[in-house]
Order: C-alpha cells, then structure tokens, then sequence
C-alpha cells in the first residue's frame, strides 16, 4: 500500500535551529495521527508544510502520491484548525462556515443546503446569526472544526485545538473530536504537546524532540517501551537506573548489575551484550510496594527503601522512596478496599519490586530528559 | 475619608482652560459690534455676511478639494506601507519604517521649505497641485501609524485560515484582510481628513497664485481686519468638527454594543 501522506527526508533551518531535520515518515489514509513533542520540537512546522505555509529547505512532501511542496495554500484538498480558532470576526458564523464554498464559486443553493447541513450537525443553529465574538469557545471550536470539514478535505490538519480550552471542555471536545473522525473518516494529523490527548485520540504517535521523530508508534507501544529517555520522561513518568549487563539469561533476559540493587533482571528485547552500559527504566505503576518482603517467586528486582512522601489521590497514591541514591517514583492503583490495610505512612521502611518484564531498556539516554520530570505535568 | 476635591477643581481648571477662549469666540460670532470689546447685542450679521464673501467659498472649495483627494491617495498608500512594514521584517523595512515615521517628528516649517525648494527645484507650477502634493505627503505617515497600530493586533492565522479554505491571495485580501483593517483604514482617513483641513505651516509655503485654503484666507482676513467674520466662520467650523465626533463616537458604540450583545 503506498503511504497516503509521505515526508520524503523533510529539514526547515531558521537560521542556526534545525526546525525539522530530515524527517521521513508516512502517514495512512484514514488514520488519526498525532504529532506531539515540546514547544519548539518541529511538530508544527511540519503541519505547516503540509499546509503549505511553510516550504521544506530540502525534500518533498506528497499526498496521495502527488508531489505538493510547491502548491500554494489554496490548490491543497488540505485544511487546518488553527490553534486560536483563526476565525473570521467580521463574519456570522454562518458565513465563516460557508467561506470555503463561496471562494470555490459553488451555487447559492448547493452552498446554503451544505452550510445548514453541517450547522446541524455542529449543533449551532440558534447561533448561526451571531459573530464569533459572541459566542462560547467551545461553540468557536465546532465552528472552526465545521468550517475546514465543509470542503472535504483529504487531511485535516489541527494545531494543537484543544489548547485554549479549560479542562471540562477539553475532554468533551476530545470525544467529539473522537466521533468526528469516526464520522468522516479523513485522515487527522494532530499537534500537540499534551500526551493525554495524544494517546487517548490515536492511531499512531510520533514523538518529536528537535525537529527530529523520537519513536513512532501505536500509542500503547510508545508508553510500554519507550526507545529514549526523553520518550519514556515525556510520555509518563518514568525511574530511570544506570546499569551494566552481566550475564545474559536465555532466551530473552539479561542480568544487570545497578549499585545498591541486590538481584536485578530486564527483558532483554534490545538485544544487549554483556558489558553493556544500559540505561533501565521503570513506570511508576509498575512497581509494587509493600511493607512485608515480597512472596518467593519476585526475589529478583526487589529492594529495600525508605518512604519520603505519600500523596493520596483517591483512585491512587503517589509515593516518593529513597533507595540508596535514587528517588523512585511509584503509584499504587487502589483496586481493594483501602481502609483494611496497614497503610504505609511517611519514613516507613519498604519493601519494593517490579516484573522483569515491565523494566526496558532505553537505546538512548540523557541526563536532561529527567529533569522533564521535574516539571509539572501539562 | 473625606474624599479629595482637588481632582473635582483641576477638572473644572482645565474645562475652562480649553473651553472658555473657544466660549468667548462663539459669544463674539453673535456680537453686533464690530470689536469684541465691547457687546452691542445679539446679531446674526457676521453669519450673514460670512455667506456672501466669495473669497471665504473659494476657499472652502478649495479645502475641501485637497483634503479629500489627499486623504483618499494617503489611505491607499498608507495602507499598503502599513502592510509592508507589518508583514515584511528586512533591512529596507526598517529604512521604510523611518522613512514613514520621520514626517511626524520634523517640523512643519522644515517640511513647507523643503517641499517649497523641491517643487521650485524640479520647476513645478505651485497652486492645489503642490498642495496636495505636500498634504499626502505627511497624511500618508499618520495613516500607515494608524493601519500599524491595528496590525499589531491582528491574528495573522486569520489570512492563513482564508488561503487554507482555498481563497487566493487576492480574494484573501478583498473578503477578509481590507474588512477587517477598514475601521483602521478610516481612523487613519479621518486623522488625515482633519489634518489637512486645517493645516497653515506647510500649505503656506507651497500655495500658489489662486490656490488659497481656508487657514490661508483665515490668516489673511485677520491681517485685514475683519475678526467678526472669522469668529463666525471659527464657530461653523466648530459646529462640524463636533458633529463628525459626534458621529464617529455613535458609530463606534454602535460596534461595541453589538459585540457585547
């Protein structure tokens, strides 16, 4: 099958940064795919292209296997949800729905049954009179998204949409955004620096760090094993340990040796050797904690540690422990009544330990990519 | 607390400030005597005669001919340097910019001479052609400030929004860009319009033999004594003035209501 959006070793350069750097990727028909990666990482200067508001120093774009890096705005069957809505003040909402019929010079008729249609289906007929100044945000984001759609476009493209909502409407939009896709069926390309969105409304992700494609992948793929530290920080949270593979346990796990760590083995998928320096890495969810030592079978990655911090959250709780050097993040799911057991409290000594398959080695690691952890989540 | 009254007294200190000369020449315009030193009782006289001095309505004609097609040749010009400096940030912008902008600073009677040297230099007939000339000439500064000014505030994902819907940038610039900048655009003319009505300095040094503008013939009915007339023509003047404020100020609520609606 050939890719319905192709990047063909796609780079942008404002002047010293590399705003996307030889990027290749494809994109499939029908698919809802995001972009999303840290302010400044490329990913909306790669919609732009597709867009046609930027032009790639080097490579080609294509749609549908036609080159369309040169086509203007206007002659790509291509639209876009701008982050601030981009609607047009001085028309009712009608209008700015009915816009794109009007500049392709459709008749009156055809253009009033399409925009009465899709004001249906937006639910905005008490409001088609009105200005966009008069109307809620979410209404502009139905108008908005309405208005690209009125052109049956091949790929709809939106700059991070859901950014200058508050959180209630962000996720009531999320689904209709979900149901919109089902409902047309074009190709989405999204942007965003939010990984909920992002993994909530995918197909595929790909992750970007300084115009370049970090991991690419289905969104369960790129949470369960990330390939670099700064994946497996942005995406989650994330522990990270720095080993050295001693022994390789066939056919599929290697032992590591981690500082202050008795015993500790890894799902060996990436392959590595003995001697290897490796970077461990394990979600906060997947560890288990406990005041007693652990049963028999789970004597392999368990250690000892001290309690510095406990947030109750409800559904769960947020611990923070000290083992030797490292502070290890770890959430626990309450799926049981709470109250029945001994609660583990502040400067508790603890008992901690994770599957091996649930720790994964990183192909690329850097100090930096743990300090995302510091900031807070957004 | 006792609240402070001087906020109340300075108010009433400027109110009268302003308004009391300009008080005083409406009360004259009605004077029946020929000096304002004195008042002989209410007359309608000087409004009278105002109306049969043809100079005064040459004049006028005169002013109003400049000022319209100078305010009009500003707009467009003005509207189009406005763009350019908004849209394009290259080295020749930043000389355009200053370019545009040094006509606001620069006094009028440096302007008037230039422009008096340049029209003469290059061999041109001085009358309403030159004036107009050199009426455009700062008109178009003021409004490419103005059209700047409400650039800064524009969304340009908005133009972006109109090509991306498949509007050419032609159409883009008709349906949506000139819409959105036209209250600007007629800010600016109004600024222009006022500016070259009542402009003295610069017109006076590029006026010709039967080109005389009103704040020309004003200052020549002064040197020939005949204030009365002038207080009536200065109080006309007024009553315009205030009702295009007026009416801009109507015009304007109107928006805003609209919006808040």
């Amino acid at each position: 099958m050939t890719p319905f959006l192709h990047f063909n070793q796609v780079r942008k350069t404002y002047g010293d940064i590399h705003a996307v750097d030889q990027v290749d990727l494809s994109i499939r028909k029908g698919e809802f795919f995001s972009l999303l990666g840290p302010s400044g990482c490329g990913k909306t200067t790669l919609l732009r292209m597709v867009a046609g508001f930027e032009r790639p120093d080097v490579g080609r774009i294509l749609l549908e296997g036609v080159d369309i890096t040169d086509l203007p705005p206007n002659r790509r069957k291509v639209n876009t949800i701008f982050q601030n809505y981009a609607l047009f003040p001085h028309l009712s909402v009608w209008e700015n729905i009915a816009f794109g019929l009007r500049v392709a010079k459709r008749p009156a008729a055809e253009i009033k049954s399409a925009v009465d249609a899709m004001i249906d289906l937006i639910q905005l007929n008490a409001h088609a009179r009105k200005k966009p100044s008069q109307i809620s945000g979410g209404q502009k984001q139905r108008v908005a998204i309405a208005r690209a759609l009125i052109n049956q476009p091949d790929v709809l493209l939106l700059d991070e949409p859901l950014a200058a909502l508050d959180l209630k409407l962000r996720q009531r939009m999320l689904l209709e955004l979900d149901q919109i896709h089902d409902q047309v069926g074009i190709t989405f390309v999204y942007v965003t620096h939010d990984q909920g969105e992002a993994m909530s409304l995918s197909d595929r992700i790909a992750v970007m760090n300084h115009g370049r494609i970090e991991q690419l992948g289905a969104p369960a793929e790129i949470y369960e094993t990330p390939n670099s530290s700064f994946v497996a920080a942005f995406i989650g949270d994330s522990n990270f340990f720095d080993g050295v593979v001693t022994e390789l346990i066939e056919p599929d796990y290697c032992r590591l040796r981690i500082d202050g760590f008795p015993d500790v083995m890894c799902y060996n998928d990436k392959r590595k050797q003995r001697g290897d320096l490796v970077h461990l890495s394990v979600r906060p969810e997947k560890f288990r904690l406990s005041l007693d030592p652990p049963p028999n079978e789970a004597r392999a990655n368990c250690v000892r540690g001290r309690v510095a911090e406990v947030v109750y959250l409800g559904a769960q709780t947020k611990f923070l422990v000290h083992v030797q050097e490292y502070r290890l993040a770890i959430t626990q799911q309450h799926s049981r009544f709470l109250l029945d057991q001994k609660p583990i409290r502040w400067e508790d000594e603890v008992w901690i330990w994770w599957h091996a398959d649930d720790g994964y080695m990183l192909d690329r690691y850097s100090q930096t990519d743990e300090e995302l952890l510091e900031m807070p989540a957004g | 607390m006792k609240r402070s009254r001087i906020p109340l007294y300075t108010t009433w200190a400027v109110l009268i400030f302003f308004y009391l000369p300009i008080g005083v020449l409406i009360l004259h315009s009605f004077n029946a005597s020929r000096f304002s030193s004195s008042w002989e009782g209410f007359s309608w006289r000087w409004y009278i005669r105002l109306f049969a001095e043809r100079d005064i309505w040459f004049a006028l004609q005169n002013t109003v001919i400049v000022a319209l097609s100078s305010t009009i040749v500003s707009m467009v010009l003005g509207s189009i340097a406005a763009y350019a400096l908004h849209r394009y940030h290259t080295r020749l912008q930043r000389v355009h910019y200053t370019l545009i902008y040094t006509p606001l600073v620069v006094p009028d009677i440096l302007m008037g001479i230039s422009l008096l040297l340049f029209f003469v230099g290059i061999g041109m007939q001085l009358g309403l052609i030159t004036i107009f000339l050199a009426h455009t000439s700062f008109c178009v500064s003021y409004v490419a400030m103005v059209v700047l000014a409400r650039l800064q505030d524009f969304d340009d994902s908005i133009l972006e929004a109109a090509r991306d819907l498949g509007a050419t940038w032609w159409t883009t610039t008709w349906r949506v860009l000139l819409p959105l900048l036209a209250p600007g655009i007629a800010a600016g003319g109004l600024l222009a319009f006022t500016l070259s009505i009542d402009d003295f300095v610069i017109t006076f040094f590029v006026t010709g033999p039967g080109a005389t503008t009103l704040p020309i013939q004003i200052y020549s009915m002064i040197k020939h004594g005949s204030p009365p007339l002038i207080n009536a023509l200065s109080t006309l003047l007024l009553v315009v003035t205030f009702l295009i404020v007026w009416l801009v100020q109507h015009l304007t609520q109107e928006e805003h209501r609209h919006e808040v609606d």
